[in-house]
């Protein structure tokens, strides 16, 4: 596995070098250079294992550090493990070996319930399957995305729903570009419109970290594309950290600033997307 | 090897008309059919005995015509037609009310109950097994003659049928949504509130629908034990010998009948 440290936030220094060194003119006297800011770590990983209880390993030793603002791409072909490191991650899924600190969290093996209602309240989530309730409006689909945060019990239904958020619900709708969709029912928007709901829905949670399982996998290349753009826009918008799977390179490459690419159960690689070539790319898929 | 290209090749047969049956089987349909000839010898009519009938059904026919249009009774048999859909509507209502919080507590997959929710599951039954004019007589006998009576053996009957219904819907509920809400971290009530009913309210309000329907035609014969409605005129009309009364209270139930039928066979197709 090839590992690439995270490039820290820092500005250019000249420490160490005269002006005549640089052949700049003095700019006055040197200083220090500042000590590296790194963003503050959103998810951290160390050693981490998974093992189904028939014996089947889905990944081990697997080592990750995610800062945030950062939109990562999950890589792998199917059955790498990717959604599987992905709930591990936020406490969904309990792991075999190994220890996770995500928002501050910090557990080994498995969150505990306090844990995981402290992280849900914090993530976004949007899944493959768009998951919508398809009798009920888009405006209620979107409100609901408020489920499980404290004093939202009236999230079920935004007739029930205090003023406030609905106008937030409906802020949120213009964001994706589908204010004009909040009374229809849901089972009639298509695949795109719906996924773009179902950001919405993650979005009104104001979540800094937003988790999304293959969300374009169902739609066709075109709207795939659009939803794409709008969660890594959306995410850079509202400085919310971004970590996605999917297994078409292109998404990756285009609305990621870092790719993590799993193979075999390992890392196979993480940098930087814009130092993942095509043939690495390649290699994560084939060969 | 030429010889053997050269061969036609055998014809494939065509599998049995009659599928094959294990001796177990074969076993049970000859016990079942031995049942019921020996039921049919004991308990079916004879053609003798319904010739013999005939005459006497025809002379009732005879008596109960034309039907009643006493304004008298006429007024008084409104009032217990309305008695009657008054037990359907409470009663069916009420049940239905308690059939919801019951199947959620009976449905697997869903129960916050685990394992205990067959214990729901096993009151439903209850109540579904044993027939209505049973829980008339009991309640009857608890409560008293009356409507109230009527009323409380339409609730166990509805809780019985949709019990079990709305149980079986929200097991077949779509999953997705409720998993999108479950990751989210909402609990059981809002997931059950948020995407179990909506998603299966199409079909509770189908079940909810037949649910009265039936509870119409129980009401019209609970008052046969004593538990209100337009039966009890019947019984009364009966045993009293006033056949034309009866005649007018059939023609009533079959006209009540009717119109509920009419009427929740638009509903249904309006929630479809």
């Amino acid at each position: 596995m090839e590992r690439v440290p995270i490039e820290p936030v820092s500005v250019p220094h000249l420490a160490g070098l005269s002006p005549a060194d640089t052949g700049n003119p003095p700019i006055g006297p040197l200083v220090k250079a500042p000590a590296p800011v790194l963003a503050p770590q959103i998810i951290g990983a160390r050693g981490l294992a998974k093992t189904y209880p028939n014996g089947q390993r889905v990944f081990a030793g697997v080592d990750l550090d995610i800062r945030a603002d950062q939109r990562v791409a999950l890589i792998g072909s199917n059955g790498a493990g990717k959604s599987t490191l992905l709930k591990c991650l936020i406490g969904l899924l309990p792991t075999t070996l190994g220890e996770i600190t995500t928002l501050g969290e910090r557990f080994l093996a498995a969150s505990s319930a306090a844990q995981l209602t402290r992280l849900r309240r914090q993530i976004g989530f949007v899944f493959q399957n768009h998951g919508l309730v398809g009798r009920q409006s888009v405006l209620t689909n979107v409100i609901q995305g408020k489920l499980g945060l404290p004093g939202s019990w009236r999230a079920f239904h935004h007739a029930l729903a205090p003023q406030h958020w609905r106008e937030e619900a409906m802020a949120v709708l213009a964001e994706v570009r589908l204010a004009d969709k909040a009374g229809a029912r849901a089972d009639q928007l298509s695949g795109g419109q719906a996924q773009r709901v179902a950001i919405a829905r993650a979005l009104i949670r104001r979540p800094r970290l937003l988790i999304a399982d293959e969300p374009a996998a169902s739609l066709d290349p075109a709207v795939g594309r659009d939803i794409m753009r709008i969660f890594s826009d959306l995410a850079r918008d509202h400085g919310i950290t971004l970590v996605y799977t999917t297994h078409d390179m292109q998404h990756a490459l285009d609305y990621s600033d870092r790719i993590v690419a799993l193979k075999g159960g390992k890392v196979h690689f993480d940098r930087p997307t814009a130092r993942v070539t095509a043939r690495d790319m390649e290699g994560v898929f084939h060969g | 090897m030429a010889d053997a290209a050269a061969a036609p090749a055998a014809r494939p047969l065509p599998p049995s008309r009659l599928p094959s049956m294990s001796p177990l089987t074969f076993t049970l349909i000859v016990v079942v059919a031995a049942l019921f000839l020996a039921s049919m010898g004991q308990v079916a009519p004879s053609p003798e005995k319904l010739a013999n009938g005939l005459p006497r059904m025809a002379e009732l026919v005879g008596r109960m015509l034309p039907p009643n249009t006493d304004p008298g009774f006429l007024q008084r048999m409104g009032w217990r037609i309305l008695e009657t859909l008054q037990i359907a509507l409470v009663g069916t209502v009420f049940g239905v009310l308690i059939s919801l919080p019951m199947g959620w507590l009976a449905a697997r997959g869903i129960s916050p109950l685990g394992a205990l929710r067959h214990f729901p599951r096993a009151l439903v039954s209850l109540f579904r097994t044993v027939p209505d004019l049973v829980w008339a007589l009991l309640f009857v006998s608890t409560l008293g003659l009356g409507a109230v009576a009527g009323t409380m053996t339409i609730v166990v009957d509805t809780i019985g049928f949709c019990g079990r219904f709305f149980a079986e819907a929200m097991e077949e509920a779509d999953k997705k949504p409720q998993e999108a809400l479950h990751a989210i971290g909402a609990n059981r009530v809002s997931v059950l509130l948020g995407a179990i009913l909506p998603d299966v309210m199409p079909t509770l309000i189908n079940s909810s629908l037949f649910a009265l329907e039936k509870a119409v035609r129980a009401s019209v014969v609970l008052g046969l034990v004593g538990a209100g409605g337009i039966g009890q005129e019947l019984k009364v009309a009966f045993d009293l010998f006033q056949y034309r009364n009866a005649s007018a209270i059939i023609l009533a139930i079959f006209v009540i009948v009717l119109a509920m039928e009419f009427l929740t066979d638009r509903l249904r197709a309006k929630f479809q």
